[in-house]
């Protein structure tokens, strides 16, 4: 059926029954990325809720006799979620209370911590997204982060060079370890046509190992040599604060920024960029158009991973100042959630990793505050990356009608190919 | 077992692929659905097979309504299918394939591996259709795929069969053994359904013939019609079956291809020993069927696949080692047999899908960054040059119909001064008109002063066209033929055979018309 | 040289020439120069060599008899092997062995290495003898979480669906086992724990066939909201009531009567828990059943080529659903073996990353029972290796990262191509749509 023109929910449907109009408007919703992000936030933040809910001891001794007085039951759950929620908007945006202490820290605190949080997230997240757009699935991100810290913390502790210029030598040692990590497994598919999902897990994993390895090892290891953790970073090679030493939020911020910017310029206006997304689309096309589609692969992943390199340069130079064996703080992994959420452009990136940074730094606030366990958090990012990856559930959650596909269906799809 | 389709009518979105066929196929005929690419022939064999469920309209059975929810049940009501791509399993055995989903057990769901076997072995007996049950089906030429697919309908018991273009990938050879199979099939009292688009075929097997054109039944037609006839009715008006060219005249050897060989991955020799070479000024037409080592040949000309032995010229420079990227450059274009696969990119928009070979040139470029406003304006003058129908030149190149895809590939490639064009199935699964412009086009490619080659395995289009016709069968080229010269002299060499009656000097090496070496040779099976 | 098929008797039909392409010369050294480093790092293993003697412990002392200690001079051992590699690693240099032979080859020299290397191992100062029945039994301990989950993967990729979330299928199993294994005792614990990996393969049927999300999107999503859902129900619940909530009982060795009395193999095979004897069943019946039952040739044509098994009326998607809910039944036995067969309770990430190993085991023995059983006790056998490093205190220390690598690069060059190319089911991972 050749001749048949592949059906769009972009073209007009001239033949077509005329929908109803509230029909229309539900279709329009339905089709509508934002609507469905929202709504699919919407819906995991419920499920947080529950287990908010859940976890409180309060609820769970009133739902003893639920049946005999159900309000009870209730009114407990309704407040531990107010007191829940409320406890990760003032961790994540503001906070009333320590705002009313007029401090800088006070009233900006909350902030710094989301923008901290949110600063190796965009990183990995761009790192992520410029691998789908390429058609390659970058698992590899908590390897290319240690491979980056571990480069970029060694150069801030073991030299000593004058200010700025270690700085900016300890980021470019981070860039070329990550860059390099990541490169390998494109490189290896490119020789040998292994698959980066595999290669990168099990790259993950040597990197742990080889992070652990020179975490035993002295000249590498913090004096007295007991505990796993490396030197401390020279203060000439620390990423500046922006808002005075009180809060944490530092210049990594800018590198993301800037890192988010040069993607969107590299996705929709250069001439690499569209290598990279002929090959991701169709590889088939894009060799047959003269593209070298293994040279890509190559330099996709060695950007993907000086992306995930400069995560773990934020988390060494910027957050903490001595590596130790979880420096990647498990951001390797969110970052696959926050690409997808981000639709794997650049803009939709840093948005979805300022909310997943805020998440994260609300998730802290609500566990100190309130004993709930900041897993939720992860509940509930794991969540809403499922309802967007299947924008049909959402739509039957929230009765729309519409047909546009989710966020990671159409990329790498078998083992074989 | 009669079988009758009553208005039957299947939608996709705003598309009408079937619009109220009405179809009577009685017991023990062989009854030909005529109809070009698209006309909707093969969503109504879906149907009645169960994959599509109609949107209106019955099937009956010996005049009982049947419903089917899927294929179980259509088999069930005694309908077998031979798809157009074989639903084989490449890594299982043949009989395996067979009984799946018609399982002989032992009981438990233990397999009765030795039943199976033999009763495929029975089955293909009955019929005089010979295939090896132990072989794995990656192993075998399509000829006998087929066969395995027919045993697999007859296994269900099958009381009408329908083959779905059966012979698309089948030399003469095969075809002719392929309709006796279908005359004794005939004798044993089944009905065959035979769905295709080539005249000779349907004028030799079929007892009535039904025509199909834009998803409508047009008329039916004795088998005794000539071909005009059959043809005009197919595509709803008078066919031009010439294109108009002028003569030709040949100028210097652009593209020399001597020697070649090329081994593919699973250790066949797909290309074997294949010299030719092409003038500028003239259309050098691959004829043969498919899979006969064309597609491989081209791919190696523009640098996807690498040889195994041998050396290919582009205007006296060795590109044997260069990659595509450099063939390009050098002034070759390249379109491919699958636009879907290898010509373009869906998802990318059709000013980028015109760029796809040329975004890293000055032209589209500065620096490191796209030259937007030029893509662009590019393609906006190439969509009105071709006349690419398209909403905009921003729409995603999947929105296209075949047609339109096939033009934006070819105006992709035209768009640039070229020594050397190469074009693969240029009109598949593309309507008549778009077919009559790219002809056009390309004779004009030709007229140009451009060397051309054609790959295509539609007859037609290779007598229409070429100047030169070199026949492939097996990896080889075996037979040189002048444009001119008969269709069942090339025919004959589809089939691997070198007719007696082709002229001595056609057989002499140094005395073809154009002068080039002659490549006539025996095949000998190995 | 050969010719392809032939069909009817006396029409010989011929396809194309078929060529056996070689090994590139290469590959074929390559390969043969690694053979030789090996050689040549026995030979130095036996250069190093402290004690005299190794002495390797076979029995267990309730066998029928006593399995004497094995004894072997070090140096000499490590000496013969090392020359014995370096002729193969000639030979394969300049001759090639065929790609079966290789593999035979392979395994060999990787077993002759291995006892050069513990030789050498146990001739450091500490304990000069090397437990290896106990060295083994670990390894069965280490590898049948592995093995449960390969198999998990194994009817799931054979049937169609990548299955990345083994880890958390895994985990959702060692989460329930231990909860419900208190609450309800262990066999209701194995059985939550066989529900809650189904539950998780239900997830990934429904969003992978029914939503056509990608399936490792979909993977790495699905670990990550295990263990997030298992992290927090210990969190919140668990860990306060630790006594209440995580403290199953744990599954103690059953001997088989007479069978647990054979020597080697009877303490090995025949002295374990029901865990691990359900697990041999689970691999016999696997195996067996993929290749000779109706079962196993819907599962894997549905995994090949969907639409063909469509259009002789099998339900695609159906079969789809009953393997990947099986299979996450059975890698939520491998976790609740983890709470319920050795640990004794629950902790956060339990399965640290044992589900990715399984996946790797998968690959590594291409998509095959008996392949991903080989490569889990391989992998197992690398875990155990870093205990008893730590354990004999070898001539030189080897840090213990290293050999904690020795999975992950196996892995790497297994899908590398680096021990023949390993291919997966024709429809791995790509959702089945009508049109």
């Amino acid at each position: 059926m050749t001749e048949v023109a592949a059906p769009t929910s972009a073209l007009p449907e001239p033949g077509g029954p005329d929908p109803a109009a509230p029909v229309r408007r539900r279709r329009a919703l339905g089709d509508n990325t934002i609507v469905v992000t929202l709504l699919a936030f919407v819906a995991a933040m419920v499920v947080g809720a529950i287990l908010i809910a859940f976890s409180d001891p309060a609820t769970r001794s009133a739902s003893a006799y639920f049946f005999s007085a159900p309000m009870d039951t209730l009114r407990a759950a309704a407040s531990a979620i107010g007191r829940g929620y409320a406890a990760l908007f003032e961790g994540a945006v503001f906070n009333p209370t320590t705002a009313a202490r007029g401090t800088v820290a006070g009233i900006f605190g909350p902030i710094s911590e989301t923008l901290v949080s949110a600063t190796p997230l965009i990183l990995g997240g761009l790192s992520v997204g410029l691998a789908f757009r390429a058609g390659l699935f970058n698992i590899g991100g908590q390897g290319q982060i240690v491979a980056g810290a571990t480069c970029a913390g060694y150069v801030g502790f073991a030299w000593h060079l004058p200010v700025v210029i270690h700085l900016v030598v300890a980021i470019v040692a981070g860039m070329v370890g990550g860059g390099l990590w990541g490169a390998l497994a494109g490189w290896l598919k490119a020789r040998t046509g292994a698959h980066e999902v595999i290669t990168t897990i099990m790259l993950n994993y040597v990197a742990v190992n080889m992070l652990g390895f020179l975490l035993s090892v002295k000249g590498f290891q913090r004096p007295p040599y007991g505990q796993a953790i490396s030197n401390v970073v020279d203060a000439n090679a620390r990423l500046p604060h922006l808002l005075g030493s009180s809060l944490r939020v530092n210049a990594g911020l800018f590198l993301a920024l800037l890192a988010a910017y040069a993607i969107h310029w590299l996705l929709t206006r250069s001439v690499l960029g569209f290598e990279f997304r002929a090959v991701g689309a169709n590889q088939n096309a894009a060799r047959t158009a003269g593209m070298s589609v293994e040279r890509s692969y190559t330099r996709v992943m060695l950007i993907a991973g000086v992306l995930s390199g400069l995560a773990g340069v934020t988390q060494i130079l910027g957050t903490n100042s001595a590596i130790t064996g979880d420096i990647d703080a498990g951001i390797g992994f969110d970052a696959i959630t926050v690409a997808l959420l981000g639709r794997a452009n650049a803009g939709g990136t840093v948005l979805a990793g300022l909310l997943f940074g805020a998440l994260r730094a609300g998730g802290v606030q609500m566990q100190s505050s309130t004993g709930t366990p900041i897993d939720v958090v992860s509940v509930v990012q794991a969540l809403i990356v499922l309802f967007i990856a299947a924008p049909a559930l959402v739509r039957f959650l929230f009765r729309l009608h519409g047909s546009g596909a989710g966020a990671g269906q159409g990329l790498a799809k078998g083992w074989n190919g | 077992m009669k079988l009758e389709l009553r208005g039957i009518t299947k939608r996709f979105g705003s598309f009408t692929a079937n619009d109220a066929i009405d179809l009577v196929v009685e017991p023990g005929e062989i009854h030909a659905l005529l109809g070009e690419n698209g006309a909707g022939k093969s969503t109504l064999m879906n149907v009645l097979y169960g994959l599509y469920h109609p949107d209106g309209g019955e099937i009956l059975i010996d005049d009982k309504v049947v419903s089917f929810a899927g294929p179980a049940d259509a088999m069930a009501a005694g309908i077998g299918m031979v798809h157009q791509h074989f639903m084989l399993v490449p890594v299982f055995t043949v009989a395996e394939n067979v009984e799946l989903g018609h399982e002989q057990t032992k009981g438990f769901g233990i397999l009765d591996a030795a039943k199976a076997r033999r009763e495929v072995t029975e089955v293909s007996a009955r019929y005089g259709l010979s295939v090896p049950p132990d072989a794995l089906i990656q192993d075998l030429p399509v000829g006998v795929q087929q066969r395995v697919e027919i045993v697999k309908a007859l296994i269900r018991n099958a009381k009408v069969l329908i083959l779905d273009e059966p012979t698309a990938v089948l030399t003469p050879q095969e075809t002719d053994e392929l309709m006796e199979v279908m005359r004794t099939l005939k004798a044993s009292g089944t009905s065959i359904v035979f769905i295709t688009h080539k005249l000779r075929e349907v004028r030799a097997v079929a007892d009535r013939i039904t025509v199909i054109r834009r998803g409508k039944v047009v008329g039916e037609a004795s088998p005794n019609s000539s071909s005009a006839e059959l043809a005009s009715l197919m595509v709803g008006r008078p066919v031009q079956l010439t294109i108009e060219k002028a003569a030709h005249e040949p100028g210097d050897v652009i593209a020399e291809v001597d020697n070649v060989r090329i081994v593919d991955d699973a250790g066949q020799v797909v290309v074997d020993d294949v010299s030719f070479d092409v003038h500028a000024g003239e259309i050098y037409a691959l004829a043969g069927v498919q899979g006969n080592g064309q597609t491989e040949l081209t791919e190696a000309i523009i640098g996807l696949r690498p040889l195994d032995g041998g050396r290919i010229t582009l205007s006296g420079r060795d590109i044997t080692d260069s990659d595509v990227h450099d063939i390009l450059r050098a002034d070759l274009g390249y379109v491919p047999e699958d636009r879907l696969h290898d010509g373009l990119i869906g998802s990318f928009t059709v000013a980028e899908n015109l760029v796809l070979d040329r975004y890293d040139s000055a032209e589209f470029s500065k620096g490191p960054s796209l030259d937007v406003g030029r893509i662009a304006a590019n393609a906006r003058q190439r969509v009105e040059e071709f006349d690419v129908r398209t909403q905009s030149v921003d729409a995603p190149g999947s929105t296209l119909s075949g047609g339109n895809q096939q033009k934006l590939v070819l105006a992709r490639e035209l768009s640039r001064p070229l020594k050397l064009l190469i074009v693969a199935q240029p009109t598949r699964g593309v309507d008549v008109g778009s077919t009559e412009f790219i002809h056009r086009r390309i004779v004009a490619e030709r007229d140009g002063g451009a060397a051309v080659v054609l790959v295509s395995t539609e007859l037609d289009e290779v007598l229409g066209l070429a100047d030169r016709i070199g026949v492939m069968y097996r990896g080889k080229i075996i037979g040189e033929v002048p444009a001119g010269t008969s269709a069942e002299t090339i025919g004959l060499l589809m089939a691997g055979t070198v007719p007696d009656d082709l002229p001595a000097r056609l057989r002499d090496p140094g005395a073809t018309a154009t002068g080039s070496r002659t490549t006539v040779r025996t095949e000998e099976p190995l | 040289m050969s010719t392809a098929a032939t069909t009817r008797p006396g029409d010989e039909v011929v396809i194309h020439r078929v060529v056996e392409k070689p090994m590139s010369t290469r590959r074929r050294v390559g390969i043969g120069v690694a053979i030789s480093v090996l050689g040549l790092l026995s030979l130095l293993l036996g250069h190093n060599a402290q004690a005299h003697d190794a002495r390797f412990d076979l029995s267990q002392g309730s066998e029928f008899f006593h399995v004497p200690d094995l004894v072997l001079p070090v140096a000499a051992t490590a000496y013969v092997i090392g020359i014995i590699l370096l002729a193969v690693g000639a030979y394969q240099a300049v001759r090639g062995f065929r790609p079966r032979g290789l593999r035979i080859a392979g395994t060999g020299i990787g077993a002759l290495f291995m006892l050069a290397f513990l030789s050498w191992a146990a001739s450091g100062g500490k304990g000069s003898t090397i437990d290896l029945l106990g060295v083994l039994e670990n390894t069965l301990a280490l590898a049948a979480p592995l093995i449960l989950g390969a198999l998990a993967g194994v009817l799931c990729e054979r049937s169609g669906v990548i299955n990345v979330a083994i880890e958390g299928q895994m985990l959702a199993g060692a989460w329930a086992g231990a909860m419900f294994g208190t609450l309800m005792g262990r066999f209701g614990g194995v059985l939550t724990a066989l529900v809650a990996g189904a539950l998780m393969g239900w997830l990934l049927a429904v969003f992978a066939i029914r939503y056509l999300v990608n399936q490792v999107v979909l993977g790495v999503v699905l670990n990550a909201l295990s263990l997030g859902l298992t992290g927090f129900i210990y969190d919140a619940i668990m860990q306060p009531n630790a006594n209440t909530m995580n403290t199953p009982q744990v599954f103690q060795p059953l001997q088989i009567p007479v069978l647990s009395k054979l020597p080697l193999v009877g303490p090995l095979i025949f002295d374990q828990n029901i865990i691990v004897y359900l697990m041999y069943a689970l691999v016999i019946l696997i195996q067996w059943g993929l290749f000779h039952s109706r079962w196993g040739l819907r599962t894997r044509a549905v995994g090949e080529h969907p639409k063909a098994a469509d259009t002789v009326g099998i339900n695609v998607l159906r079969v789809r659903y009953v393997n990947v809910i099986l299979g996450g039944a059975i890698a939520g036995l491998g976790g609740a073996f983890m709470t319920l067969g050795s640990v004794g309770s629950f902790t956060k990430g339990i399965t640290s990353g044992n589900g990715f190993i399984a996946l790797a085991a998968l690959i590594f023995g291409r998509w095959s029972p008996k392949g991903a059983v080989a490569a889990s006790l391989l992998f197992g056998f690398a875990y155990e290796l870093q205990t008893l490093l730590s354990l004999v205190a070898p001539p030189v220390a080897i840090p213990s990262y290293f050999l904690a690598m020795l999975p992950y690069l196996a892995t790497i060059f297994a899908v590398a191509g680096l021990v023949g190319k390993v291919r997966a089911p024709g429809a791995d991972g790509e959702p089945y749509v009508k049109e």
